[in-house]
This record gives C-alpha cells, structure tokens and sequence, in this order.
C-alpha cells in the first residue's frame, strides 16, 4: 500500500525527474566520478598502467608529503596570505561601507559605488598586469612614493620576497574592496533610522554614531562572513600568486599549496603526491566548512537578514 | 546657552568630517580607476614615444597602432572569437540548467528532494581537485576541445540555490494554476517561472559571464599549445608571464619587426589587449548594477 502510493506520487511527478536525472548523471561525471581518482593518492600512480593496475602504497604519499619541507612552506605560505586577506579583506571593506554611508550627496554615492565594483569584474590576469605596471619602478606607486619623500629610490615591489604577502593582500584590497561591501552597506541601509535619530538627540556625534548605531547594526552580518571565511582558509586563491610570484626568487614565500599541486601534478608529473596535498587541502577544508557552520548556529547568528 | 554651545560646535564639526570623507571617497575612486585609465592612455599612445614614460592619464602622441596590430594578429583573432563563444555558450547553458535544476528542487512534491539537493550541494564542498579532473577531461577526450570551455563548469550550485531561493519566494498561486490547467512542468518552469525570475536570472547570468570570459587556467591547463583553443585572458597570461620573466622584453607572438615603419613594443599590445580583454565587461556590468546587489544578498544569506 504504501509502496504503491509512493510510486503514485513519483509517477505524477515524473516529468520533475525528466528534467532532474540528466542534470545528476552530468553532475556524477564531473564531480562524483572523477572522485575515484584519490585512489592515485594511496598508490604509486603511472598513468600507463591505470588506477587499478599501479603499485599500492598505503600512505606513504601522506608520509612523504609530511616530511617534505616545501610542502609545509606551500602550507605556510597559503594560511599567511589568506588570513591577510581575510584581516584587511574585511578592515577595508567594513571601513568603507561605513564611511560610504555617511555621503549624503546620493549621485556621487551612488557612482563612487559603482566604481569601487570596478576591479572585481577585471580578471586576475588583468588585475596583476596592472599591479606590475603600477609598482613598476616608473610606475605611479614608486612616483608619488618619491614625491611624498617616503622613499628615496625606487623599490622593487615584485622583487623583493619581503614585499610579496603585502602586494598580494593589497591586490585583494583592490580589486574586491567594493565587491565586498555590498553586503555591509545592504545591512547598514536595513538599519532602523529611529536609532540614529535617538542618536542624534542624545548629542552623539558622527563618529560616535558609527561606533554606537551602524557598526552594532552590523555586527551580526560581520560576525557570520567572518566565521564562513574562516570556513575558506586554504583558498588563498593562486592566480595572483602564480602570476606574480612564479619568479625565482619569489617562489619561497608566493608557492601556494594549489601551486604545489600544480607543479608537482602537471610539471612533474608525480600525479600521486600531487592528489594526496590536493586530497589533504580538500578534507582541511571540508572540516573547516562544517566546524564554521556549527560555530555559526550555535552562536545563532545564522540570522544573517 | 548650553544649546547654543552644542549647536555651534556641530556646525564646526560636520563639514570637517564631511570635507574629509568626500576627499577619502574621491581617492577611493582614484585609485580604483587610475590603473585602468592609464593603461587606455597608454594603449592609444605611440609605441615608442611611450618608452619614454610619464604617460598619465592622457596620450601624448595618439596613434591607434597597438590596436590595428592586435586586430591584424591571427591568434588574437581567433582568442577573440573563442572569448565571446564561451562566454555566450556557457552562459546560456549554464543559465538555463541551473534554473531547471532550482526549480525541480523547489517542488514540494518532488519524492527524494532532500536527498537530491544534498546530491548537488556536496559537490559544492567536496572536489576532486585538479589531478583526478585532469585525468577526467583527458579520459573524456576533452583536452584541446572546445567543449572543455563549457561542461565542467556548467551546473553551477551556488548559482542553483540562488535562484531557487528566490522561486520560493514566487507566491505558490503562481505554479498551482499552471500545474491544474494540465501544463507539465517543463512548460510551468518555461512559460511561468523562468519570465518571473527575471530579476534573479540577470544577475547569475552576469556571474556566468564574468567566470567565463575571465578564466585562463582552463586553456592553460587542458589546452596550452593548441592555437585554435586560446582566448584573450590566455593570451594576456602569456603577455604577462613572458614580461614576468625577463622584464621589459620583446613578446613571444608578436616579435619585433625592424623592417615596419611603427614600431610595437611588449607595454603597448599588453596595454591593448588588457584593455581589448576588459571592456566588454565593464560597459555592461553598471547596468545590471540593481540586479547583482540583491544577487549577493541571496547568496550570502544561503552561502
């Protein structure tokens, strides 16, 4: 009976799964099946005698891998950047959400606005050619750096290791600053203009409203992008790193663990430790993605809106 | 007198901070358009007047060459035409099965929805990463096919939630009159839903496009020496790296002719084809402006 009826109902709604079967047996092939592939990291993968055929190894990848000072470096080097992008990703974002709100001329609001999305729709490609030009040694930086008197000679941004988390982080700045503060200044807008007036009656200031009203209204958005983000702390992204840092002298502090993969899969071609940092990046990630989750609902701010 | 205090103190106060804020904000936009622009002026500057340096935000002697040479390059054609193909194909595609699979997964009725949205939304978690995907796309004979440019990417399930958040806010009269009148529910999703989702669709297509039209790691990596497969980011990647490796130097695909009248130099054609490969982006995206703001909140909020 109760069969019966189940089948009933799938076959009423039987054209939802014409349009749905398709789209899974696509999503099996692209995402599913190519999951097989991890074996790679438990063998001593040649492409030759396929995944069933290759010598098993166990984890003597992972224990390769652990050992291996360049990937702790790759390591190292995504948790740093990430985490400055995460830190001034959203100082910047917050500072101008904030800062934006208090234009009162709406025309110029609105453009300035509209400008700040500007870089994020620039590829990285684009968005590191111009960074290069820009921190050129004839480039605009190293002109009004000079004419500043903050420096006497031309620095070499893009030479120099020490520079490259700071001109990756502030690339980040650049091109999503704007992007990111939608969401701020969506939440600000939702705040209730009754506070301010409140505010405003009790002798606060403007900078004492900021503090007191906008930024409380928007802790609670604040407090879950932080929280998400921390959930993404092995994206450091590669494109900026792989097209400014693949310079010699760079490679120590712009290798990336995506890098990693990168050089060692395709260029190597060790496809097996290859899979098992891109395994190990995965599983972190997972992990952090759920333990994000779960610290967001139990400090209940999922109620993001 | 006390009142008078406060008021008098205001009136000193605001326009500071007013004056103050205009002027961060006018170097906000500053900053964000001057390497933009001076990369315009320069493309549109001579060559070798350019190597002298100092170009602003103007050119000092106009001369469209950097261009004519671009246009005149068979493989900056050809990259060219691939870039708008994939852009139109994937976006399309994308678009259009996202949207089915949102609406299928906002049926009430549909048996297993839970396990089915779990299904695709995992995906968005878990990825095999780059090596085992290689193999996949080699094993599927996609490597230096055009194809490669438009099926992994896609179904895009952060694209499928947004738009599915927003058919559950449709009012539910909406799909009850086209299901009794006896449509089947490809020409509900057709003929009803997708006009509604106008808005939303918009704004996921614009996302589409930009991943799209901006990706270069896909023809690095599964189609790096075939000339029929490249694209201008690609293109601009190579310009890039040759740049990054030796300085100033002269570019692979170009060379340097010293027979031709005009000279071309690596900083002109990069700054054409940087711009060549940004601008039909940035003419389009301020008017979708109204869509995309609330396209993030969706996304946020379900994110």
């Amino acid at each position: 009976m109760q069969k019966s009826n189940l089948g009933k109902r799938i076959a009423k709604s039987r054209s939802l799964y014409v349009m749905i079967i398709p789209c899974m047996i696509f999503t099996f092939i692209f995402a599913y099946y190519p999951l097989t592939g991890w074996i790679m990291a438990f063998e001593n993968f040649r492409p030759a005698k396929g995944y069933w055929g290759s010598k098993f190894v166990g984890f003597d990848q992972f224990r390769f891998l652990f050992e291996d000072f360049e990937f702790w470096r790759a390591f190292r080097n995504t948790v740093v950047m990430s985490m400055m992008n995460l830190v001034f990703g959203f100082v910047f974002a917050i500072v101008f959400a904030l800062l934006l709100n208090e234009i009162r001329h709406s025309a110029f609001k609105r453009i300035t606005q509209t400008v700040s999305y500007l870089p994020h729709f620039l590829s990285w490609v684009i968005v590191c050619a111009l960074v290069q030009s820009m921190l050129a040694s004839d480039g605009i930086v190293n002109t009004v750096f000079s004419k500043l008197g903050i420096i006497k000679k031309p620095v070499l941004f893009l030479g120099e290791p020490s520079y490259f988390w700071w001109v990756v982080a502030f690339s980040n700045v650049w091109k999503e600053m704007g992007w990111n503060s939608i969401i701020y200044i969506a939440a600000i807008s939702g705040i209730d203009p009754a506070l301010y007036e409140a505010a405003e009656l009790d002798g606060a200031g403007r900078f004492r409203r900021m503090w007191h009203v906008t930024l409380p209204g928007i802790r609670s958005t604040i407090v879950v992008l932080l929280i998400m983000n921390l959930g993404s702390i092995l994206n450091a992204g590669f494109e900026v790193q792989y097209l400014l840092g693949s310079n010699g002298l760079l490679v120590d502090v712009s290798q990336t663990i995506d890098i990693f993969v990168l050089k060692y899969g395709m260029s190597i071609g060790n496809y097996s430790l290859a899979t098992a940092a891109g395994m190990f990046k995965t599983v972190i990630a997972v992990a952090l993605v759920f333990s994000a989750n779960a610290v967001a609902n139990r400090l209940g701010e999922n109620s993001l809106m | 007198m006390n009142n008078h205090a406060i008021k008098r103190k205001k009136r000193f106060h605001i326009p500071v901070f007013d004056i103050v804020n205009t002027l961060i904000m006018l170097l906000v936009i500053a900053i964000m358009l001057y390497p933009f622009l001076n990369t315009v002026a320069i493309s549109f500057n001579d060559a070798q007047d350019t190597l002298r340096g100092g170009i602003g935000l103007w050119p000092r002697v106009f001369s469209a060459y950097s261009y004519e040479m671009v246009f005149r390059n068979r493989l900056m054609v050809t990259a060219a035409f691939n870039s708008v193909a994939r852009t139109l194909l994937a976006t399309v595609l994308s678009v259009f099965f996202s949207a089915m699979i949102a609406y299928v997964l906002s049926r009430q009725e549909l048996v297993g929805r839970k396990f089915i949205t779990a299904y695709f939304v995992v995906t968005m978690y878990v990825s095999a990463g780059l090596i085992p995907t290689y193999f996949l796309i080699k094993k599927l004979g996609l490597l230096n096919n055009f194809l490669v440019y438009i099926f992994p990417g896609m179904i895009s399930v952060f694209n499928v939630i947004v738009i599915k958040s927003f058919i559950q806010s449709l009012p539910d009269s909406l799909t009850e009159a086209a299901i009794v009148d006896g449509a089947g529910h490809f020409r509900c999703f057709w003929n009803v839903v997708l006009p509604c989702c106008k808005p939303v669709l918009a704004t996921v297509a614009l996302w589409c496009a930009v991943g799209a039209w901006n990706s270069w790691f896909d023809t690095f990596l599964y189609a790096p020496n075939a000339d029929h497969m490249t694209t201008l980011q690609y293109e601009m990647m190579k310009l890039l790296s040759s740049s990054m490796q030796t300085g100033r130097d002269t570019s692979s695909i170009f060379g340097n002719n010293s027979q031709q009248a005009n000279i071309i130099t690596p900083v002109s054609i990069r700054a054409a084809v940087t711009i060549v490969a940004s601008v039909p982006i940035l003419v389009v995206y301020p008017f979708l402006q109204k869509y995309f703001v609330k396209g993030v909140m969706l996304g946020a909020v379900k994110g």
